[in-house]
């Protein structure tokens, strides 16, 4: 990135830059127009974290954060979230070395934990809306639900993506094209997984202590 | 199975029952002429799945166009209507269906006209000024545009069947919530400003990309062409600012379908929050609209003064510095909302700091024309008419960002004037002087001249014969939005004076849409060669209409105006030897994204989920389908781009 013209001039030896035209630099075009899609997703976050912040103490009547939330369930689901970007990093690694089977193992494994980190949050869901504190009864529970929904529906998305790569890299093994998605898809979990952390010390540990 | 649309949906007014009529008939009548024409395979492989960026661009202008003709007979309706609808004539058209026609004008001008036109020009020429022969990712432009017209489609779709939303071009919450506005407009505009946001942040994305990413070898930052400098700085104000507009739009959504509080009026919500959410996208949105116009005079005048343009890297600062205030001034759309004088004074001063490096600007072009030699060709003309009517909306602006004042002329006509001023005056007579500037880059002819100055003049006079009698009507009272208002006020003659106004816009735009076709018929007269301006960037370089690659050669360039440099044999364009060329191949996946997304929004405003959720299912499936394929690149061998370009010399 330092200096835009003599990475995308030079033929670097990036995966993919094999061919003759310097236009074709795929890779750092592609990661860095990946993370700008995720700077515009942060700022979507970032607008739901103001709106939380504005309607928090907005209970109308309801639960407030201190009564609702728990923070062993959100302390187990960040470790889960937080282990499973070091599983995808490892996977990536993996990757890097050429070695599928270990890369669909610790894929697999990432899966597992990313899917077990939404059931855990479902449950909790679940439970609110049984005790009759669904997002219906304040504007505090409307964006509460919204703003951690929305890292969830992220989440659930990354296991989807998941799924189809490593179909892909089933397959076709790990191409230039399919490293190249692994490296997004790595900084996708990871860039929830920051999401999170702000979201566990913003709405949980400031919400109940 | 249908979900909430009925019968009823598509019964209405007399008058808009009329124009659906017109409209289905002119449709099919166009679908018809193509088929008898056997166009649709040519329309298919060269065009809808078409990833080059000149085609793009020119669809984006096509749409733009369409909808253009749309949203002016709102506003020409709504200025008939007010000329009329004094005392005890209610005028043509019911109070219902005049909030209809208000909100359908706003939102189609800015969401489908103005981002359009943007869009459109950027696709042109920003890969041309960089020396680019494609954008960064040629597949997401394609999804970004055909979401845009998909969009566009549903504003179009939501004339037939069923209301548009009565809430306003921005759907002021708690009036756009459910409790008082049951019915589906809201849902339709909710649908259609989301779906053509969410191309718009992944077009902008592909820009910056672009733009970072693919300039030739030698064009640092300060060797940009402005038109490239203002594109940048829109597009990162449309990566910042988008997302904000996707997630408020997502809590409305949330409100209306799933009776969420984030807005309502009980439940504990925020409906001001929702007012400034919508503006800190609103504000830097019209930033936006208005950094590429900029950029177009700052193209048009040089060229046409034969001088090089005054003060670049100020003219470079100044936009930078206007793209970052742009963020912190959004509370002057609501000063009366009761904020504290202390914040409503740090935003009136923040607002009016803008006038700073605005002022730069028109200063810099000025001394552009001193001491230089100054063509009279249309672009300029749209030039002068620019500065006019930009620096009264420019002063009416700052008037505006002055609590007090605005006070008295809060969501009056004043503001209307000043808008339009801005938008009209500054936007729209930017795309003119640009669609001029660069129609014979793309096509290879000139649009006649005569023609346009005969429009020209018909819109600068009904321009000011439309909106400066606003002004006067603002400091009298009238509000924005009235269908109806009592004769002792002494409205009428003005808004009669507005209305001819208005007639006279009309005139002049379709001496345009004359003229474009009387230029297509006349193209052999009209041949203009390569480079008819004596040009000073890359995209006069090459011939015109440029070829598929664009460049054969990818230049290399050491300054500014590089090609007034050749021209004075200082520099060497094209020192580099033929190479084979690699181009993206067509891809029909964009259109069908595009597709199912107007037909989400569309079973999302009507609550026909199975439909919602077959189209979404759907999208996702394109998109791993496409993700799934190998990255899919023609070649043009060395050996034939050279005789592709012999071709075009000779």
């Amino acid at each position: 990135m330092s200096d835009s013209l003599t990475i995308h001039h030079t033929r670097e030896p990036f995966p993919d830059t094999s061919v003759p035209d310097p236009h074709q630099d795929i890779f750092s075009k592609t990661t860095l127009g990946f993370w700008m899609y995720l700077m515009t997703d942060c700022l979507v976050f970032a607008t739901l974290f103001v709106t939380y912040a504005v309607l928090r103490h907005n209970t109308f009547g309801g639960p407030d954060s201190r009564t609702l939330l728990e923070l062993p369930t959100a302390f187990i689901e960040t470790l889960i979230l937080l282990t499973s970007s070091l599983t995808s990093g490892l996977g990536l690694l993996a990757a890097k070395r050429s070695h599928r089977t270990a890369l669909l193992g610790w894929f697999a494994l990432t899966f597992v934990l990313g899917a077990s980190f939404v059931a855990i949050e479902m449950h909790e869901f679940t439970q609110f809306v049984h005790a009759g504190h669904s997002w219906t009864r304040s504007a505090f529970l409307s964006s509460f639900f919204t703003l951690v929904g929305t890292h969830g529906a992220h989440v659930t998305s990354g296991l989807i993506w998941m799924c189809i790569m490593m179909g892909q890299v089933f397959f076709h093994g790990i191409t230039v094209a399919n490293f190249r998605r692994l490296v997004l898809f790595n900084m996708f979990w990871h860039f929830l997984d920051v999401v999170w952390i702000f979201i566990f010390t913003y709405v949980y540990l400031i919400g109940v202590l | 199975m249908l979900g909430r649309l009925t019968f009823e949906a598509f019964l209405h007014e007399p008058s808009q029952n009329f124009a659906v009529l017109m409209m289905t008939l002119s449709g099919l009548a166009i679908l018809g002429w193509i088929t008898y024409l056997r166009k649709w395979k040519y329309l298919w492989d060269e065009w809808f799945t078409s990833v080059d960026p000149k085609r793009i661009g020119i669809m984006y202008i096509v749409v733009a166009l369409l909808m253009f003709m749309k949203g002016f007979a709102d506003a020409l309706m709504m200025r008939l209507q007010q000329a009329f609808a004094s005392g005890d004539v209610s005028g043509i058209l019911s109070a219902g269906h005049f909030q209809e026609v208000f909100s359908a004008h706003g939102t189609t001008m800015i969401f489908f006209v103005g981002m359009g036109v943007v869009f459109g020009l950027m696709n042109l020429i920003v890969p041309l000024q960089i020396g680019a022969r494609d954008v960064a990712f040629p597949f997401l432009n394609t999804v970004g545009f055909w979401l845009f017209a998909g969009a566009a489609n549903l504003t179009v779709i939501s004339l037939a069947i069923g209301h548009f939303s009565t809430a306003g071009w921005l759907a002021y919450a708690p009036l756009s919530g459910l409790e008082y506005n049951p019915g589906e407009g809201v849902d339709y505009w909710i649908w259609m400003v989301q779906i053509a946001g969410v191309g718009s942040t992944l077009s902008g994305i592909n820009f910056l990309v672009t733009i970072l990413k693919m300039r030739c070898p030698g064009m640092t930052f300060m060797k940009m062409p402005i038109f490239v400098w203002s594109a940048l700085c829109s597009m990162v104000l449309v990566v910042f600012a988008f997302p904000i507009l996707t997630a408020t739009l997502v809590m409305l959504t949330m409100d209306r379908y799933l009776g969420m509080h984030f807005f309502t009026a009980g439940g504990g919500g925020n409906p001001m929050l929702y007012i400034n959410l919508i503006w800190a996208w609103g504000h830097p949105e019209v930033y936006i609209l208005i950094l590429p116009a900029f950029g177009i005079f700052s193209e048009v005048v040089p060229t046409f003064s034969e001088k090089r343009l005054f003060g670049y890297t100020s003219m470079v600062w100044a936009l930078i510095l206007i793209a970052f205030l742009s963020f912190i001034v959004w509370l002057h759309h609501f000063f009366t909302m009761g904020a504290s004088p202390l914040v409503n004074a740090f935003f009136a001063v923040m607002t009016m700091l803008i006038a700073i490096p605005t002022g730069v600007k028109i200063f810099n072009w000025l001394f552009t024309k001193f001491r230089g030699r100054v063509h009279f060709t249309s672009p300029m003309l749209w030039f002068f008419a620019f500065v006019l009517n930009f620096s009264v909306g420019g002063m009416t602006g700052i008037l505006l960002s002055s609590p007090p004042v605005d006070f008295q002329v809060h969501n009056s006509l004043f503001l209307i004037a000043h808008f339009h001023g801005m938008v009209i005056g500054g936007l729209l007579f930017g795309f003119f002087a640009g669609f001029t500037y660069w129609f014979p880059k793309f096509t290879g002819f000139f649009l006649d001249e005569q023609l346009n100055r005969y429009a020209f003049w018909c819109w600068l006079t009904g321009f000011l014969l439309a909106f400066m009698p606003l002004y006067m009507l603002g400091f009298m009272g009238a509000t924005r939005r009235l269908d109806h208002y009592e004769a002792a006020t002494g409205w009428q003659p003005l808004f009669v004076i507005v209305a001819i106004g208005a007639v006279l816009i009309l005139i002049g735009a379709l001496i345009q849409f004359f003229g474009l076709f009387w230029s297509i018929r006349n193209r052999k007269k009209l041949w203009a060669g390569s480079d008819p301006w004596n040009g000073r960037t890359l995209e006069w370089a090459i011939p015109s209409p440029p070829p598929i690659y664009n460049f054969a050669i990818v230049p290399t360039v050491d300054q500014l105006d590089p090609l007034w440099a050749m021209k004075r044999g200082q520099l060497n364009l094209f020192n580099q030897p033929y190479e084979d060329i690699h181009l993206p191949k067509n891809t029909p996946i964009g259109l069908m994204i595009g597709f199912l997304s107007m037909t989400f929004g569309f079973a999302m405003t009507w609550h026909i989920y199975w439909l919602a959720l077959l189209s979404f299912l759907a999208i996702i499936a394109c998109i791993v389908i496409r993700c799934s394929g190998k990255d899919e690149h023609a070649i043009i061998p060395a050996a034939e781009v050279k005789k592709m370009e012999a071709a075009y010399k000779s």
